[in-house]
């Protein structure tokens, strides 16, 4: 499998693709491709479009070139919700999330690949077994562990369920598996010990997986919806989906005020995603190919 | 082994207690609570009333679990096509030498990146029956305008072509990874053979492409039947339960109608579904997935 993936990544920088024959064949293909990235903007070019229309002028529809933009709808967006404040909740969720599942996850990858212990298979098919098991199931058993720790509606709770993924253990386990046995060997000569091993040696070895794993707790934790849904109620706490459905209950038909949201919800990710595409794409193509 | 016995039960806790602390806490244990409570009629106030497997037979007899059910069988039914038909379409375009090839991809996976709730609203007032930009084109055209989501029978659609839209590109990423590695001296080897385009895509792509389809109709079900975000914003499971689906249900049962107990069995009913679905699959893998 493993051989596979370096040949197929080696492929993929070399490769240019079939040869298109005829002029007639390569428009086509052009034409193509541009109505499908039409279709995949256009969206995102109406909702800042609408969230600049005056409400009077929304009941037929924004037009194209809108005639008097205003910037309205983020001033009753910014009165309705402490909107920075969820804005950086989303952030500061999705980056504490994503760093202890980075470092729990590549520990335990450690503990699984490079440690000899007793029941190691059943323990691994415990991880594996929360694996199978989705948010969705265990949404209620949780919310009811919550309220009785008395933790519900804090940052803990919308923390808590991300500590740890086995998703991202299972994937680390592989990379570190693939480190070569004798550099440990080398190093352990040298007088170094499993921390060191595993944080000068193996670390290193491993960043695409650990990129990979980081793309997918981010992601995750970014569009987490049920969950909070569940288990926040305060306004200061609340991240950007659940704000964002709590600003539609409130302003129904108001899809400039809508919009603005939404338009606000799409740049902290739109600008993450603009600086790391490249890293981000390759992680999920990464976890395909198997 | 590299150091003593004791020494080494240290090293194993230091590694892996940090990650098996918090999945033992927040997922084994409500795992084994969640069976627990699927035998009581609990309403999280009252104590919880023993009633064995009384929540499992009153939802298999409950006309509602069946409708939502079919609900989320017509949702992954109305995706998968789609979505898979879509990405393989983009993905053959963009395996082709193409100018601007990089932009066009990260313009196709933009939607993945976005969050399930903003696409959610962002269709849905694309969407929308009055003003909505879809019916104003469909309106110009001559076309039926239809109610979409304030409509039963388009509620659902609604759901699926919007969801469609967002996962295109996440499985247009996977599936050109795949195209990508399939080796070219097999088209070389079929052109000297005098095979045309339309064959070698049959012959061709499509076997050697199918461990990547294996796993994006694998992923594709998992989440498929799991689909709750993009419902909850766009229909709330409405008009008149139309497009309700089945973590609708187990929401709506825990905390709108108070029936923790047979929330808790949906959510196993929902459950042994997934693991019984992804075994078929895996299973039936050998007899269509081939790895080259």
């Amino acid at each position: 499998m493993r051989d596979t993936r370096r040949r197929t990544a080696r492929r993929a920088a070399q490769y240019e693709g079939p040869e298109t024959r005829s002029l007639a064949a390569r428009i086509a293909l052009y034409v193509a491709v541009l109505v499908g990235a039409a279709i995949m903007l256009f969206p995102f070019l109406w909702t800042v479009i609408t969230s600049i229309t005056p409400e009077g002028s929304l009941a037929d529809g924004p037009t194209l070139i809108v005639d008097n933009p205003t910037l309205g709808a983020y001033r009753t967006l910014l009165d309705a919700m402490p909107i920075w404040r969820i804005i950086v909740n989303s952030l500061g969720v999705a980056v504490a999330s994503t760093a202890l599942q980075l470092v729990t996850g590549s520990m335990a990858a450690y503990g699984f690949a490079r440690l000899r212990f007793p029941l190691k298979n059943v323990v691994f098919g415990f991880y594996l077994a929360t694996l199978m098991v989705p948010l969705q199931v265990l949404v209620v058993p949780l919310f009811i562990e919550m309220k009785t720790l008395n933790l519900q509606d804090t940052y803990f709770a919308l923390l808590a369920p991300t500590i740890a993924s086995a998703f991202g253990v299972f994937l680390l386990r592989q990379a570190v598996t693939a480190v070569p046995m004798e550099l440990d060997e080398a190093a352990t000569i040298d007088g170094a010990g499993h921390l060191r091993i595993f944080t000068t040696i193996v670390l290193p070895l491993i960043r695409p997986a650990l990129a990979t794993v980081a793309v997918f707790a981010f992601m995750g934790s970014w569009n987490s919806f049920l969950w909070p849904l569940v288990v926040i109620r305060s306004p200061e706490l609340m991240t950007l989906p659940l704000g964002l459905s709590t600003l539609q209950g409130q302003f129904t038909t108001q899809w400039d005020v809508v919009m603005a949201g939404s338009v606000v919800s799409i740049v902290p990710i739109a600008i993450v995603y603009l600086l790391a595409q490249r890293h981000i794409i390759a992680g999920v193509a990464h976890t395909g190919i198997k | 082994m590299r150091t003593g016995r004791a020494k080494n039960v240290g090293w194993v806790l230091f590694f892996l207690l940090p990650s098996a602390i918090p999945l033992f806490i927040f997922t084994l244990v409500p795992m084994v609570s969640s069976l627990w409570v699927s035998l009581h009629r609990w309403n999280l106030i009252s104590p919880m009333e023993w009633v064995g497997l009384g929540n499992y037979s009153n939802l298999i007899t409950d006309p509602m679990t069946r409708r939502v059910l079919l609900h989320t069988l017509i949702y992954v039914a109305g995706y998968l096509p789609i979505v898979y038909a879509g990405g393989l379409c983009l993905a053959l375009a963009l395996n082709q030498r193409l100018k601007g090839r990089a932009f066009l991809r990260a313009t196709y996976f933009l939607p993945v990146v976005t969050s399930w709730v903003v696409v959610a609203l962002v269709w849905k007032w694309l969407l929308n029956p009055t003003n909505g930009l879809v019916n104003q084109v469909l309106g110009t055209l001559g076309l039926p305008e239809p109610g979409w989501w304030t409509d039963p029978h388009w509620a659902l659609p609604a759901v699926i072509l919007s969801s469609a839209w967002k996962d295109l590109g996440f499985v247009m990423v996977i599936l050109l990874a795949g195209l990508q590695s399939i080796p070219g001296e097999f088209y070389e080897a079929a052109k000297v053979d005098g095979s045309n385009a339309w064959q070698r895509f049959w012959r061709i792509t499509l076997p050697l492409l199918s461990p990547s389809t294996f796993f994006v109709v694998v992923i594709s079900l998992i989440n498929g039947f799991q689909v709750f975000d993009q419902v909850y914003v766009m229909t709330a499971g409405g008009p008149a339960g139309s497009s309700q689906v089945v973590v609708g249900q187990i929401y709506d049962l825990t905390f709108r109608y108070g029936r923790a107990g047979e929330a808790s069995a949906l959510s196993w009913i929902l459950f042994a579904l997934i693991l019984v679905i992804t075994v078929i699959q895996i299973r039936g893998q050998r007899r269509w997935v081939h790895y080259a």
